[in-house]
């Protein structure tokens, strides 16, 4: 017997074992290889899948927390986290939205969120199972009309084996950071998206998830797959806030567009960021990555106001000639917030160009970096690359940095930086406070006048509620 | 409508406003005038609550009300108005959503229903045309690479569209060709009303010969030394501010 095969043996003496001997719908916290047995065999994951995840928990074991981003927390111990938690049950759950915390409605009602939604976001027990069933279905039907595929990972697994095992970590290896093996060994739940070869997704990715999103737990993992020709719009998270008892998320997204595809993903982030002295709020540490084939074009647009500590860096590999990358950010700071985010753009074919829109704002005693590589390889030819990073400061508390790392190797790549760093200044206040604004309101249009490069890219729809967001957001950062 | 008292103000640390006095009635259009350093433009400056400011004596009622216990946006929805002499840009935000926003939250504060986009839309383009700016200024950012006079006219655009009760005019004519100060002129002769007032700060006569005040103030040394009509000023465009300080003295 080889060791393989006896691997093989325990493996699945383990996984039974555990699916029998266990009723409860949460682990215990820890983290060692039977967890992720436990995990897998939960989902009655095959073989292959299980090995897969098995092998990025060896992995991840030998690695190290990743400490060069500006960014301070307590350390983390993984052995104190429980990692696979069932939704809670009907039962468990609010009955209605008068046993909702009202400062979350307040801010749902601010947000101009429709009433049966709150109730979604909120947790509240209604019969919207249904309701998005139904409304699921549709949305199935047309997309399955045009061929697309759309489903959670976890029936991806099932369903199109072969598509998952080609490209689960063909664009973020296991063992690529910390994080991206942790989230590759215990994966929760996430999306998975293959448009057939010059197909144009009849819609957004979008409005269906934002419903159905809302459970996908602290490990998400994405796989999103446009074939030769084809065009996607992906909208992924919510401009409501998310509470969650987990404070740890590592969510890993990979993005392959073949030759003359295009990707278009745009994220809005509103994770709970903690109290205004900094305690509670999510860790957020998240690995974006999309490989660029010929003629390709990956985008990138974010608005990140949420989380306590985020960790970000959605990038793009220009493999392809002519690929084209482009990452547009808006990420705003407040209280006691930190956030180290950016992107990298990897031009390797000829001819790729990239464009990085920056937007960081800082406000309350927070701390914003912008963290960015662009390296351009040697057989890049031709390669282009702008960057403007600008930074917006409201009080003298706050903090922005920019660490840009340019690499060039190839005599004929022209990368430009452009910087820029400004205040909110008491004259702009001044100005708008005599025409009547309140110091609150003229904070926000400001912010929004400073972020509309990057808003123009959003959605029409999600751009609108984006300028609501940072509204909310920057309440009580000036006076 | 506007009653000075004994105003005693500080700057910086440095008192620059030593007891001035001044009535306003409503209707009525006064100009102050005087030499550079004299308190002028302070005054506008504390009268709709400037931070760093500082009141250190005497009291100021509008419409009634005690403002020194007010927020600047307060004193706004009051109706008083002050167009800059230097209005700041504020890139990214169009000069149209900028106005909607002043127009809203000055009527929502009065318990009046906001226009919609479209009368409003229509309101500001003919504003735009008074004041003699192309359209193409309400899609761009507030101040946003405008000249010296194309912002003086946009405050100007301003004070049309929020009509205040009272305009005070902080060297608007300063840095104007004479056309532009016809525009000027006029915009604020089609905006004289009963119960309206008008405070044009000045340095020169050259803004009064196409807006007939009804009194002329001399401001020297933080005080109102001199008030007449409208020959004071012409008095002054002949013999300076000399004449008044050996006066005073």
């Amino acid at each position: 017997m080889s060791q393989e095969q006896i691997d093989k043996a325990i493996a699945k003496d383990y996984a039974a074992g555990f699916t029998t001997e266990i009723e409860s719908d949460t682990l215990p916290p820890g983290l060692n290889e039977d967890t992720v047995r436990f995990i897998s065999a939960k989902k009655n994951e095959p073989e292959w899948m299980l090995e897969w995840r098995l092998e990025a928990f060896r992995v991840w074991r030998e690695m190290d927390v990743p400490e060069w981003a500006h960014v301070h927390y307590p350390e983390i111990n993984f052995q104190d986290i429980s990692y696979y938690s069932q939704p809670k049950s009907m039962e468990d759950r609010p009955q209605s939205l008068d046993e909702v915390d009202p400062e979350l409605l307040a801010t749902y009602e601010k947000l101009g969120i429709p009433l049966h939604e709150q109730e979604v976001l909120a947790g509240v027990a209604v019969d919207v199972v249904f309701d998005s069933v139904s409304v699921a279905t549709t949305f199935r039907e047309k997309l399955a009309e045009a061929g697309v595929l759309f489903c959670s990972i976890s029936e991806a697994v099932h369903a199109y084996p072969d598509l998952v095992r080609k490209y689960l970590g063909s664009v973020v290896p296991r063992k690529d950071n910390f994080y991206a093996a942790l989230n590759s060994a215990v994966f929760s739940d996430g999306s998975f998206v293959y448009i057939p070869k010059g197909v144009r997704c009849p819609m957004e990715l979008s409005t269906y998830f934002r419903i159905n999103e809302a459970n996908t737990g602290q490990f998400e993992r994405t796989l999103i797959v446009a074939d030769e020709g084809s065009h996607v719009s992906y909208l992924e998270g919510c401009t409501a806030p998310m509470r969650d008892e987990n404070q740890l998320h590592a969510a890993v997204v990979e993005l392959v567009a073949m030759d003359d595809a295009e990707i278009k993903y745009s994220t809005v982030q509103n994770w709970y960021p903690g109290d205004a002295e900094g305690k509670g709020g999510i860790y957020n540490f998240v690995t974006k990555r999309g490989l660029a084939h010929t003629n390709a074009k990956i985008s990138w647009t974010q608005v990140e106001t949420g989380s306590a500590v985020t960790w970000k860096y959605p990038s793009c590999i220009l493999r392809g000639d002519n690929s084209v990358g482009e990452f547009y950010s808006v990420a705003l700071t407040n209280n006691m917030q930190q956030a180290d985010t950016g992107t990298k753009m990897i031009h390797l074919g000829k001819n790729t160009r990239s464009t990085i829109i920056s937007k960081g704002i800082s406000a309350g005693k927070s701390s914003n970096a912008y963290r960015g590589l662009v390296r351009v390889g040697p057989a890049a030819k031709g390669a282009r690359n702008y960057t403007q990073c600008d930074s917006l400061l409201i009080g003298d508390k706050c903090a922005a940095h920019t660490f840009p790392y340019i690499e060039s190797k190839n005599p004929t790549g022209i990368v430009e930086h452009e910087a820029t760093t400004s205040k909110v200044s008491d004259d702009q206040l001044y100005l708008c406070q005599q025409r009547g604004l309140d110091p609150e309101k003229a904070v926000s249009m400001i912010v929004n006048g400073f972020c509309k490069e990057v808003f123009k890219e959003l959605p029409m729809e999600f751009a609108v509620e984006a300028g609501k967001l940072l509204e909310v957001s920057l309440e009580g950062s000036v006076g | 409508m506007l009653s000075i008292k004994d105003l005693h103000a500080e700057v910086d640390g440095k008192t620059i406003l030593k007891g001035l006095s001044l009535e306003i009635n409503a209707g009525e259009v006064h100009a102050i005038m005087g030499p550079n350093g004299s308190g002028k433009s302070t005054l506008g400056h504390v009268l709709s609550g400037r931070p760093g400011y500082e009141i250190t004596g005497g009291s100021v009622e509008f419409m009634g009300k005690d403002i020194f216990e007010m927020e600047t946006e307060e004193r706004a929805h009051l109706g008083l108005f002050l167009a800059f002499q230097y209005p700041v840009e504020i890139p990214g935000v169009s000069n149209m959503e900028f106005l909607k926003a002043a127009v809203d939250a000055v009527r929502e504060s009065r318990d009046e229903e906001a226009f919609d986009t479209v009368s409003f839309m229509r309101k500001a383009r003919e504003a735009c045309t008074a004041v003699d700016l192309d359209q193409a200024f309400l899609k761009r950012g507030v101040n946003e690479g405008f000249s010296g006079g194309e912002k003086k006219r946009n405050e100007l655009m301003q004070m049309m569209l929020l009509e205040p009760k009272l305009c005070i005019l902080d060297e608007t004519d300063s840095g104007l060709d004479i056309d532009a100060l016809q525009v000027v002129a006029k915009g604020v002769n089609t905006m004289r009303a009963e119960d309206r007032a008008f405070l044009l700060v000045t340095h020169y006569q050259r803004l009064l010969d196409y807006i007939e005040p009804d009194y002329v103030h001399v401001l020297a040394d933080g005080r109102i030394v001199k008030s007449g009509d409208k020959s004071l000023a012409l008095e002054l465009e002949e013999k300076g501010y000399g004449w008044l300080e050996v006066e005073v003295a």
